[in-house]
């Protein structure tokens, strides 16, 4: 590269090789009507599932069952136990993480639903996470539930015995 | 999802940030080394042009630039535009205006606000000074806006 002829004002000045240009967008995100009932169960420290015409139970339910096109409409509470499906160890850091490397992002299928969640799992070495772990929900304070997922704060291993895993939507027909 | 209940259906404040940095580049690293020693920088283009803010290449023959030249700090309103209601990120919270300032020097204007307080102050071809940040770490808004001269 060709060298650059700085004028005298700004000889010896150091120079000036990076920029913070964050990019920032504001949303009201508006949680529609169906996931409103599911976090409002939340804040009353019930998980809320919706039973499509088929039979499927989805947790949280978008008020419509995707298969079938048909409404949602009978509400289900469904356990606060459930079984590892999937997970995800975190090693790298990155921007409003909130978290101490490593841990342990996964999905949850709750007892009673046919759609699992995803969540932190905690109290378990990441080494020991696997997939088939009965875990169970751990809460944050009664009075500091609220509508929103971050009112249970994690799950963690309850020590039952492993389950055999059927990943969600095996067997489906279309 | 932080709470506020808005009639039957809950609404929350929802942001996405991606903290970007870039690296400037020497002559994009020069310009903004000056406004943070309060000099205005362009470029010696092919023709001999000046151009501000400067860019590595020229834009008609593609050649490379390496000609820092100090314009300004004075300069003139090629064209302007008032914002009466200006938006959260605009520079300066109260009506202004963007004009293309074209500094002494220079062969060509940049966008830049100019507090001018109201639009029959602003005029194609008037005088317009820089008004400096107090505390300048090299970026765009160590250039806070141009004011009339």
């Amino acid at each position: 590269m060709t060298e650059i002829e700085l004028p005298p004002a700004l000889v010896g000045k150091e120079l000036v090789r990076s920029v913070r240009t964050p990019a920032r967008l504001e949303y009201t995100y508006t949680a529609g009507a169906a996931t409103t009932r599911f976090l409002t169960g939340i804040a009353q420290g019930r998980i809320l599932g919706e039973r499509a015409p088929g039979g499927k139970v989805y947790v949280p339910s978008r008020g419509a069952d995707p298969q079938l096109g048909l409404p949602t409409s009978e509400q289900v509470e469904v356990s606060h136990t459930g079984t590892l499906t999937s997970f995800c160890v975190v090693n790298v850091a990155f921007y409003g993480q909130g978290m101490e490397i490593p841990y342990t992002s996964g999905l949850i299928l709750l007892d009673g639903s046919d759609l699992p969640i995803m969540h932190l799992i905690q109290e378990c070495p990441v080494e020991d996470v696997r997939i088939g772990m009965r875990v169970e929900a751990v809460w944050v304070d009664e009075s500091e539930y609220g509508p929103t997922l971050e009112s249970i704060r994690y799950f963690r291993p309850n020590g039952e015995p492993d389950r055999t895993v059927v990943q969600p939507g095996a067997g489906v027909t279309w | 999802m932080t709470s506020q209940d808005s009639g039957e259906v809950l609404s929350a404040p929802l942001v996405i940030e991606y903290p970007f940095t870039r690296t400037t580049g020497p002559v994009i690293g020069a310009f903004l080394t000056g406004l943070r020693e309060r000099v205005l920088l362009g470029i010696k283009g092919s023709q001999g042009q000046v151009l501000v803010p400067p860019t590595e290449y020229d834009p008609a023959t593609g050649e490379e630039l390496t000609e820092l030249v100090e314009v300004g700090p004075g300069g003139v309103v090629d064209t302007w535009c008032w914002v009466r209601t200006p938006m959260p990120k605009h520079p300066l919270q109260h009506p202004f205006a963007w004009a293309l300032v074209r500094p002494d020097g220079a062969d060509v204007g940049f966008l830049q606000p100019v507090d001018a307080g109201s639009p029959e102050v602003m005029a194609t071809g008037m005088r317009v000074r820089p008004r400096w940040a107090d505390e300048r770490e090299g970026t765009i808004h160590d250039l806070e806006c141009w004011e009339p001269a």
